[in-house]
């Protein structure tokens, strides 16, 4: 009941973005459509990434998009005049989409569907917990840390490029010396021995 | 049950969202669709890891690196936004048709 509560929760939010009239609604309806993966995520029994989800998808990236849209005057009704005239292209490649979605589901889950005859669904293997069974942040730790530690490298170098680059794309050319530089020299003058001084003072008097 | 939910649920997720992706003329909303494509993806590729037996494909892991893509091209995409805007004072996507203008 859970699972269907969130789906349609996710059915409906994901219908909205598009098709709200207000540019900040469509970046609103995204964080419902995160909040419902990471109960979905939780149904699923992977804690780990239902715990990132919110944390990266809500917190980092959708209040950046809530920054974009505040600063901007966007106005608010959009034409919709053109909506329609990219529905046959991508109705065909949705149909196609769908219709290979039914070498997958089966005639026992949903009964009235047209699909292969053959009666046997999927089944997927539980593994009984034998003496320990681990969580899933050590599953992922495992892997990540040890086998694949040049995957987990190489997108810590992406993260740094990107917040580099964000600065670097915006900061304003016109106003140079509003922003705050180093010097490389000057910084490499400094000396400690005439920046810090020692000096005794009295504590009760001073 | 479960498995059919989720994965009907992330297509329908994902072509929703390249159906805005394509038809917006909004910039930031054609940006968060294509943050919720790659949701979808992400819920893919993490019902198949732990509803089958994936001992050498790791999902999971898999989408940690997509979610990282996510926040990088997230940021980039920001700050592109911004200066579209600083620019041209309006976030249509239509609007430059030229190269130089």
């Amino acid at each position: 009941m859970i699972l269907s509560v969130l789906s349609s929760l996710v059915l409906v939010s994901g219908l909205m973005v598009v098709r709200a009239k207000n540019p900040v609604h469509s970046v609103l309806f995204p964080i419902l459509v995160f909040c419902d993966t990471s109960g979905l995520l939780l149904l699923l029994g992977l804690d780990f990434s239902a715990m990132i989800f919110p944390v990266v998808h809500i917190g980092a990236i959708a209040v950046s998009f809530l920054f974009v849209v505040m600063m901007f005057h966007i106005q608010i009704a959009e034409i919709h005049e053109e909506v329609l005239r990219y529905l046959p292209v991508s109705g065909i490649i949705g149909l196609i989409f769908w219709w290979e979605m039914f070498f997958i589901l089966d005639n026992e889950t949903i009964p009235l569907l047209p699909t292969q005859r053959n009666t046997t669904s999927l089944r997927y293997t539980v593994y009984a917990v034998k003496v320990r069974s681990w969580t899933n942040l050590e599953t992922l730790g495992n892997l990540l840390y040890t086998y694949y530690f040049v995957w987990f490298l190489v997108p810590s170098l992406i993260l740094l490029v990107a917040m580099i680059g964000a600065i670097v794309l915006t900061m304003h050319r016109t106003t140079h010396g509003a922003v705050k530089r180093q010097d490389v020299f000057r910084r490499n003058a400094i000396s400690f021995r005439r920046t810090i001084m020692r000096r005794t003072t009295d504590p009760i008097t001073r | 049950m479960m498995l059919e939910h989720v994965l009907v649920l992330s297509a329908y997720l994902f072509f929703t969202d390249i159906y805005g992706l394509i038809t917006s003329r909004n910039m930031v909303r054609a940006l968060m669709c294509l943050e919720l494509i790659l949701n979808a993806v992400n819920i893919n590729f993490v019902t198949f890891y732990d509803l089958f037996d994936s001992r050498q494909l790791e999902g999971n892991i898999f989408s940690i690196f997509a979610i990282v893509i996510v926040a990088a091209e997230a940021s980039i995409g920001s700050a592109i936004v911004s200066l579209i805007y600083r620019k041209k004072k309006s976030t249509c996507i239509n609007q430059s048709t030229f190269l130089t203008k």
